[in-house]
Order: C-alpha cells, then structure tokens, then sequence
C-alpha cells in the first residue's frame, strides 16, 4: 500500500509514531479515527442497548452508493456520505409507522431497503467508469489521502452528535430500556427514535470513511457491545466502548502503515478480539446484569 | 436471445425460486440479518478459495452452511442474537477483505476485479456446466425447505407449544439455517455477496404482507422471486447499461413497495371500519342511555 516500500518499526514507540506523524497523511488518518472512534463508542452503546444493530449496518451500507453517487456528479464523496446515511435513516424511521403491526416485516423491509440501495451504489460504479479501483477503498477503508478539510467536516459532525446526544440522553436511555413506562411518563418515544436514527446515520456516516463502508461495525457495534459485556453501568459502558474505540483504532492504523493489508482488516481484528475477551470475562465472572439494569430503571423514574 | 442469456435464466430461475421460499421462512422468523450475515460470510469463502486454488463455489458452501450453524448454535434455541451475528460477521468480513488484498496484489490486472464479481455477481458470465450445477442444487434446497415446511411453520408461530408436541426446534431451526447457507451461496453466484440479502429478504417479505396463510406466502414468495428474478434478467438484457444484479434488486424492491402500500391501505380500511363499528355502537348507547356495556367511552 505504500508507494516507497514499506517501512519497518523500531519497536520504539515514541520513535515510530514520530516517524509515521512525518506523513501529515498519517496525522490526518489518526485525528479523523480519534474523532470516529468517539462517535461511534458512544452512539454505539444506545445501539446495542436499543438492539439496532442492524439499523446501523444497513446505514453504514447505505453510504456506498452515497459515496458513488457523489463520485458520479462530480462532487466530494464526503456530501454523498452524509446525504444518503440521513436520507436512510429517515426512511427507515419511517417503516414503523408504514408496517404497523408487523414487527417481524421491518427486519425484512430494512433488508429491502440495504440491498436496494447497494444495487444503485453497483449501477453508479458501473455507469461512472474507471472508479473500480477505488471500490475496494470504499467498501474496506482507506487512511490514504484523509484531507484537512475531511478532518475539519468529521469534527463539526461529530460535535452535532455528541452536543444532541448529550441533551437528548437521558429521555433516550429511558425510552430505550423501558419504552411503556417513559411513554407513559410523556416521553416523546417516537420523536426520539426518529432523532436518535437521524443521529446513527451521521455517526455511520463518519465513521464509514475511516473503515469502509464494510466494516463500520468493528466501531460502531463491537467495542459498545464488549463493554456490555463487563458493565450494565451507562457512563462507564460508554467511556469504555469509547477506550476500546480509540485503541482499536490507533493500534490498527499503527499497524496498516507497516503492513502492506487493508486498515479495516487490523480494525475488525482487534475490535473482534476486544468482544471475544469480554464475553470471556463476563462468563467467568457470571452475570450481574439485571440488578443493575432495575437499579438503573429505578433511579430513572 | 443468446446462449449466454438462456443459461443466465435457467441457472437463475431455481436460485430464485429456493431464496424465495427460504426468505419467506427468515421474514416469517425474523432473521433476516442472518442472511444479510451469510452474504458477508459468503464473500469472504469465495476468497479463501480463490487464494487456496479450489472451485470458488467450494468455498462459498462451506463458509455460509458453517457459519449459518454456528451462528445458530451460539444463539439461543437456533435463534441467533443480533450483536453476535453482526460482531462475527463483520470479523469475518474483515478477513475477507485480508484475503483479497493478498490476492489481488499477485497479479495487478485481470485478478483485480474478482471482488467485483463476487460482491456484486456475474450472471451474464456463467458456464453451461455451472448454470446446470446452480439449478439442480437450487432444486434440492427448494424440496429440502418444503419437506421441513411444516414443523418449521409449527416452530416459527408457536415454538413452546411445537417443542411441547415433540418437534425437535432445535434441529429444525439449525436445518432451516443450514438451508439458508445453501441458498446464500447460490444466490451469491446469481447476484454478488452482497446482494444476495434483496433476494432472501425482499419476496418473503412482501408475501408475508400480502397474505397471512402460511402456504399460500411461501407460494407467493417463490413466485414472486421468479418473477422478480425474470423480470430484472430481461431488463438487463434490453437496456445493456444496466447490470442484471442492480436491474434484479430494482424490481424486487418496487414490488415489495408496492406490497407495503397495499398492506398498508388494507390495514387502514381496517382500522376505520372498527372505527366506524365503534361508533355506531356508541351512538346506539347514547340513544339508550344505561343499556349494555361500553358506553362509558368504548
């Protein structure tokens, strides 16, 4: 992957990120994944707790044919990321009140939707050509050629997120856990979940051009369904869904600037391994989970 | 019409017919994410065989029936849980991506756009020996799914009570995945890994809202998959720019629209002729103030 042979670690850690900081490339690669990492630790938790998880991949697909349409009129990929990610997730916000009644038909009216709209990413690729060779960065990540001006746009969306998620948490933590009761203590559930979709969509979004549109889980679902795994606890879950995030991250740019294999690869791994561990942990430890979860409940009413 | 596309249908026809049949059970059951899983995992079976120097249909059986198993097996009652599937399958896909780049970067031309092709399918290429394979090994799963047809109905409405009348769930659930892996990776041939979910989910989905009786959904389903599956072959064949996957996965979702509107327009018929009912009785009770139950507010 890297045009000059690859370079070879010192094994010292200081020396090697000096040496991959060099790259303004690299500084660009790890202050986006930063950024990314943070989002997605935390939208990532509400995800797993809301059992959205397909939700997310379905967006995180979506922003393949973004990408290709915006390849195809001529704008940057960046726009197409965001306008299709949000445009989904409306939708998607839209099928509860279309299949009323029919909680099994959503699973396959999201499936219609993702493999709809992976077919338009295929027939824009296929009418744009010549943007094949970029297809493999597209769908597995790339850390080549991170602009500023991308890094400058990844903070500003990543701010929005956290600034809402920060305002809207606590009614969505309760709505999450216990739908009947926050909706009967006038808990706009229905808005949330809309809000909460248009907010996955823009994480997805971001978090897409880091891993690739593949892959977005290693990010989004992984690390907050790892932490579940050891604490029922929201602010600790969080801020370790978010550490693991980070390290994921950073160790698996470390290691794609030394080997010649794709970043998303290193960062699947890693994030995989992170949730094989904690299940680990979790059994070895049995399960203390409900406790918490009513305590949680009890201090929420 | 040419060779090429008289092989495309009868390779594609079969295909269609076991996904639709297969995707009537995953909507009916809900696992559709499984099967958008298996597409994933399909993808990365392709590769490993293409970079061991075996059939690449080799690969794709044994990576989706084993992971449809295993995914069954770690899930609870052959039910798979949603954040072990996604965590698994995107590790897997990951992996896939691995195997990828060690084998395009062998050679740089030709090898190439073998991720295309296996991502997003190459009907239009498929040999008479393969297109025969496809068919009859489409045939096998179609009959497999409607011999376990009814204990698998039995299981999906009313597990407890179908666990309690002695149906083996647990063995009928991870048979009907073991199908779905079968299926996953015949369509895979048909319209890439990662289309594949369209046609699993899409059919099954739209006869499950146009009809409740379970027999007449899965007949619908197959039928609307060949039908969708036709359609979106001879578009392609008429309008060249367009490829047969896109044009396929076009039709599928036009129909299953057209499905949820209808379902949609039938359920609030419904729901103003209760409206209407409930109305009527209480005007009946408010003409006869005290008789009968429901006036206060029914």
């Amino acid at each position: 992957m890297m045009a000059s042979g690859n370079p070879w670690p010192s094994w010292n850690l200081l020396d090697d990120f000096r040496e991959m900081w060099s790259f303004p490339f690299m500084v660009n690669a790890f202050r986006a994944g930063t950024l990314v990492a943070v989002t997605a630790g935390v939208i990532g938790w509400f995800v797993v707790t809301r059992k959205q998880s397909f939700a997310a991949h379905t967006l995180a697909m979506v922003s393949f044919p973004g990408a290709a349409a915006a390849v195809l009129v001529g704008v940057s990929a960046v726009y197409g990321y965001f306008v299709f990610c949000v445009g989904a997730a409306l939708v998607l916000a839209t099928l509860p009140f279309a299949l009323a009644g029919e909680s099994e038909g959503q699973s396959a009216a999201t499936g219609t939707v993702q493999a709809f709209l992976l077919a338009c990413g295929y027939l824009f690729v296929a009418l744009y050509h010549g943007v094949l060779s970029g297809l493999n960065a597209l769908l597995f990540g790339t850390f080549l050629g991170v602009t500023s001006q991308q890094v400058a746009i990844l903070a500003a969306a990543s701010l929005v997120v956290l600034v809402t998620l920060a305002a809207v948490g606590r009614p969505l933590l309760f709505a999450s856990l216990d739908p009947a009761v926050a909706a009967a203590r006038g808990i706009p559930a229905n808005v949330l979940s809309v809000l909460f979709l248009v907010l996955l969509g823009t994480a997805t979004a971001e978090a897409s051009q880091i891993t690739g549109v593949l892959l977005v889980f290693a990010l989004l679902v992984m690390p907050a369904a790892a932490a579940q795994q050891v604490t029922a606890r929201p602010s600790l879950a969080i801020a370790l869904a978010v550490i693991i995030a980070f390290a994921v991250t950073w160790i698996g740019l470390g290691v794609a600037f030394y080997l010649p294999y794709p970043s998303g690869f290193f960062i699947t791994t890693l994030a995989f391994c992170c949730y094989v561990v904690a299940r680990g942990f979790r059994a070895v430890r049995g399960t203390r989970r409900a406790p918490a979860v009513s305590r949680l409940l009890g201090a929420l009413r | 019409m040419t060779f090429f596309s008289e092989l495309a249908f009868l390779a594609a026809v079969p295909v269609a017919a076991a996904a639709g049949l297969t995707g009537y059970f995953l909507a009916l059951r809900g696992q559709v994410f499984t099967a958008d899983a298996l597409g994933h995992t399909a993808y990365t079976g392709a590769f490993a065989a293409l970079l061991a120097g075996i059939d690449l249909r080799a690969g794709l059986f044994a990576a989706t029936v084993s992971a449809a198993v295993l995914m069954g097996v770690l899930g609870r009652r052959g039910q798979p849980d949603d954040v072990v599937v996604g965590s698994l399958f995107a590790w897997i896909l990951g992996l896939g991506a691995f195997f990828q780049a060690i084998y395009t970067s062998g050679e740089s031309t030709g090898r190439g756009n073998a991720g295309v092709a296996v991502l997003f399918g190459s009907i239009f290429g498929v040999s008479a020996a393969h297109a025969w394979v496809a068919a009859i090994i489409s045939i096998v799963i179609s009959l497999a799914v409607l011999l376990i047809a009814r204990p698998l109905l039995f299981a999906s409405f009313d597990e407890a009570t179908a666990a309690a009348k002695g149906v083996p769930v647990r063995l009928v659930g991870l048979g009907f995945l073991a199908l779905v892996g079968a299926c996953a990776a015949e369509a895979a041939q048909v319209v890439g890994a990662l289309l594949l979910l369209g046609l699993l989910a899409a059919p099954g989905g739209a006869a499950r809202l146009l009809t409740i009786r379970p027999y007449h959904g899965l007949a619908l389903a197959a039928g609307l998959a060949i039908g969708e599956v036709s359609a979106g072959l001879a578009l392609s064949l008429a309008v060249p720019t367009i490829p047969p996957s896109f044009a396929i996965m076009a039709v599928a979702a036009l129909v299953y629209a057209g499905a949820a509107t209808f379902h949609a327009a039938r359920l609030r018929d419904r729901w103003r002729l209760k409206a209407g009912s409930r109305e009527l009785i209480t005007r009946q009770h408010a003409a006869t103030p005290g008789q009968g139950p429901g006036a206060d507010g029914y």
